[in-house]
């Protein structure tokens, strides 16, 4: 589908306030149904000062993100929508240290409702840290 | 739990209560924390369920058992947008066994009994 949407551009203008600036998120690339982006390491993220992994919470925060773009990358354009839920599975643990990518995809777009889903990792796709399920609802 | 770990302060997260022993959790409405414009970010709201959840769960324990718990899933709802206000979130245990805890959350702004967002999560006790 041809897209007028442009997540890179989307991620570093709009995408940079709010939380998402907070957490320093930064597009990496996409598809036609898909979205990559990128959670840098940062300490002050972390569940557990003495390990330093990070929390599971940004990683919620990552994949949302991901995931939402994904359903305006498909469509090729942006809608106000907002999460009806959202399940992550935490794999395994990011490694303390290391940038975690975070990929959403689009796969069902209905009048109401955009289903996603999505996978995270710490370097090697083939060895996700986490994994998501979502649905958004357009308002 | 003594200090709030460096997650939960980047969320700006107080202890603002406690009921039974359970600690309720208070988030400011700022721009670390903002979504779309105007809302609280459903990720932000995600990792506050998620820290009320793990504290709940740690009330379960006695200051010499410190167990470890890594989350296994968590599956947020959310039912209305976190407007510009204070949000308050409380964990709630459903189950503990021996490896496994099943825990709940809510998030609230004005009236707790219209929750903003709830969350269930699987967590792993990993006993020392």
């Amino acid at each position: 589908m041809a897209t007028e949407f442009d997540p890179g551009l989307f991620v570093s203008t709009l995408g940079q306030h709010g939380h998402n600036g907070r957490l320093g998120i930064r597009y990496l690339e996409h598809g036609a149904d898909s979205c990559t982006l990128v959670l840098p390491y940062d300490s002050g993220l972390a569940g557990d000062p003495e390990t330093g992994i990070l929390a599971s919470g940004p990683i919620v925060t990552l994949m949302d993100m991901a995931t939402s773009i994904s359903i305006w990358v498909r469509s090729g354009m942006v809608r106000p929508q907002a999460t009806l839920d959202l399940r992550v599975d935490y794999l395994r643990p990011a490694t303390p240290g290391k940038a975690v990518v975070g990929r959403g995809e689009c796969y069902r777009i209905t009048r109401n409702v955009a289903f996603v889903r999505g996978q995270a990792h710490d370097g090697d796709p083939d060895h996700p840290i986490a994994h998501a399920a979502g649905t958004y609802m357009f308002l | 739990m003594k200090t709030l770990p460096p997650y939960a302060q980047t969320l700006g997260l107080s202890i603002a209560d406690t009921e039974g022993g359970v600690p309720v959790l208070a988030m400011a409405f700022s721009d670390d924390v903002l979504g779309r414009p105007g809302f609280i970010h459903g990720g932000a709201l995600g990792g506050m369920l998620e820290m009320a959840a793990i504290m709940a769960l740690h009330c379960e324990f006695a200051e010499d058992e410190k167990p470890r718990f890594k989350p296994i899933n968590i599956t947020v709802d959310f039912m209305r947008g976190g407007r510009d206000k204070e949000t308050r979130a409380i964990g709630a245990v459903t189950r503990v066994g021996t490896r496994i805890a099943n825990v709940e959350a809510i998030a609230w702004q004005d009236d707790r009994e219209k929750p903003i967002a709830a969350a269930r999560m699987n967590i792993l006790i990993e006993r020392g």
